[in-house]
């Protein structure tokens, strides 16, 4: 699980910048965010690639002090109970009110796919597992950012207790609302993708998705999912449908 | 060929040489589209912070009175993240705003590639090629008062002589043209990449010479507004100076 899919995924992006360099191929790699013929995502594919290929994988954002921990509000869907806002899921809403009447005692996170135990995790296990604490700047697309303390697991400990396998190269996130989105082994073993329960020293608020939301720095906002209830780890890209970033007409990839 | 043409503005002649109004196009093309691209992106979120952060919860340095979220979000109640209720604060967001950045973003950064592409390839030829310091370069005599006050008047009287295109330029149109290519448009650059976390990420210094991710967008914001009123006094003087002159000039050379 260390070296070996960042070694294989280090050559499709090599493969994926001749495609996206050259915006000729709709995207015919699995192991790219498909384009469907649009220009816009050939140059996200080209955003992306480029900052793989420039960047360190490795590097850390800015950590900040306690001091600087500032507002933030919570946006988009702020309860999947609520019909009024955000993208409610009546079946996922009915679901989460259940959980959250039981103080999340019941809830779940299934991992599954390309892992050799797949297995779910209740809150509390996930706690019991080594955690880590993290001040780190939100960016919104809308502009936006706020400083806040963030803990949790990491992702990499929660993949690896599920075995994950040495072809996968996505991490899927489903939520209890409509959202559902993914991201690349990168950032899915990045020391600071973690699945935070915890918000500057209390429990995950309900706005800010409790009771597990992802936290992924290096990209915007929108990324870092709230109200997490099923991870499937897969070897090809997977656009998630109706639900994903890319059929909304957003960029799939969103590390600027 | 480019010995010849160096000779021929070394000479005083007139005309655009072929890079200068091929990248010219380029840059120009990517930064209509940046505009129109970042107005939008602008209009989600029209307020402007100076630091690290800055939100809807946060008081803003300023806003721009622009698109249909100015004054418009309502938010719950808010509630101290800490005992102090004096201290920072959450609450919840109770509309959807108005959000085009679907396709403004990826727009903006697809212009950004043609952009960055035009200005490296105008920067590295205007250096190597001496254009810089023959052409753009003000000489310290021509920044005398005399001289500077000079050009002023020869800017304010109408109608203005229609002008050959191309260098040589005076002192205005010198210091114009050196603050946006050596200034404005890599500014624009520099902090358009320090608003991305994967950048900073890598280059943390980013944040620190700008003085924080917002007090970018903020620059970002200021020096965009110079470069749309440098773009406003550009088109009025060709149309002042001869526009199908001016315009067959960028295009064919002379």
């Amino acid at each position: 699980m260390t070296d070996r899919p960042l070694q294989l995924s280090r050559r499709a992006l090599i493969g994926g910048i001749a495609s996206s360099g050259g915006l000729l191929l709709s995207g015919c790699s699995d192991q790219q965010p498909p384009t469907y013929g649009n220009i816009l995502r050939m140059g996200d594919n080209l955003t992306y690639n480029a900052q793989r290929l420039l960047l360190s994988r490795n590097a850390l954002v800015t950590e900040y002090d306690r001091s600087q921990i500032s507002s933030m509000p919570a946006i988009g869907t702020i309860d999947p109970a609520r019909p009024d806002v955000g993208l409610h899921d009546p079946k996922g809403g009915e679901a989460y009110a259940a959980l959250r009447h039981g103080d999340f005692a019941d809830w779940r996170l299934k991992v599954e796919g390309s892992v050799n135990n797949p297995r779910s995790f209740s809150l509390a296990e996930l706690k019991k597992m080594q955690s880590r604490t993290q001040i780190t700047r939100h960016t919104c697309e809308q502009g936006w950012t706020a400083i806040a303390e963030w803990t949790g697991v990491p992702l990499r400990s929660v993949l690896a207790a599920a075995g994950v396998r040495p072809s996968a190269r996505f991490v899927q996130f489903y939520t209890f609302d409509l959202m559902a989105d993914g991201i690349d082994m990168v950032d899915a073993l990045h020391p600071q993708t973690i699945l935070a329960y915890g918000m500057n020293g209390r429990e995950l608020p309900i706005g800010h998705g409790a009771p597990l939301r992802l936290r992924i720095e290096r990209q915007m906002g929108f990324k870092s999912l709230k109200f997490l209830r099923r991870i499937v780890v897969t070897d090809k890209f997977d656009d998630l449908g109706r639900a994903g970033t890319i059929q909304n007409g957003w960029s799939w990839y969103n590390g600027i | 060929m480019t010995g010849a043409s160096e000779a021929e503005a070394n000479a005083g002649s007139r005309g655009h040489r072929l890079w200068v109004r091929l990248t010219h196009w380029l840059i120009a093309a990517a930064v209509l589209t940046l505009i129109y691209s970042g107005v939008t992106i602008l209009m989600a979120h029209p307020r402007f912070y100076w630091g690290d952060v800055g939100n809807d919860l946060i008081q803003p340095l300023f806003e721009v009175p622009l698109g249909p979220n100015y004054h418009t979000i309502r938010y719950s109640a808010a509630t101290p993240f800490f005992a102090s209720p004096d201290g920072p604060v959450t609450a919840d967001l109770l509309m959807a705003p108005w959000n085009q950045n679907s396709w403004a973003r990826s727009l903006h950064f697809l212009a950004a590639w043609c952009f960055l592409a035009g200005l490296f390839a105008y920067l590295c030829l205007a250096f190597i090629t001496g254009h810089v310091r023959r052409v753009l370069w003000p000489r310290r005599d021509e920044l005398g008062r005399q001289n500077l006050w000079r050009d002023v008047r020869a800017h304010l009287r109408l109608p203005m002589p229609a002008a050959e295109p191309g260098p040589p330029y005076a002192i205005l149109q010198k210091l114009a043209y050196t603050a946006v290519v050596l200034v404005a448009l890599p500014l624009m650059f520099l902090t358009g990449i320090t608003m991305s976390p994967a950048i900073t990420a890598n280059y943390p210094i980013l944040l620190a010479i700008f003085g924080g991710a917002q007090s970018a967008r903020t620059i970002h914001f200021f020096t965009f507004a110079f470069l749309a009123i440098f773009l406003l006094i550009h088109l009025v003087m060709i149309l002042l100076t001869g526009p199908l002159r001016q315009v067959r000039g960028m295009i064919l050379g002379k």
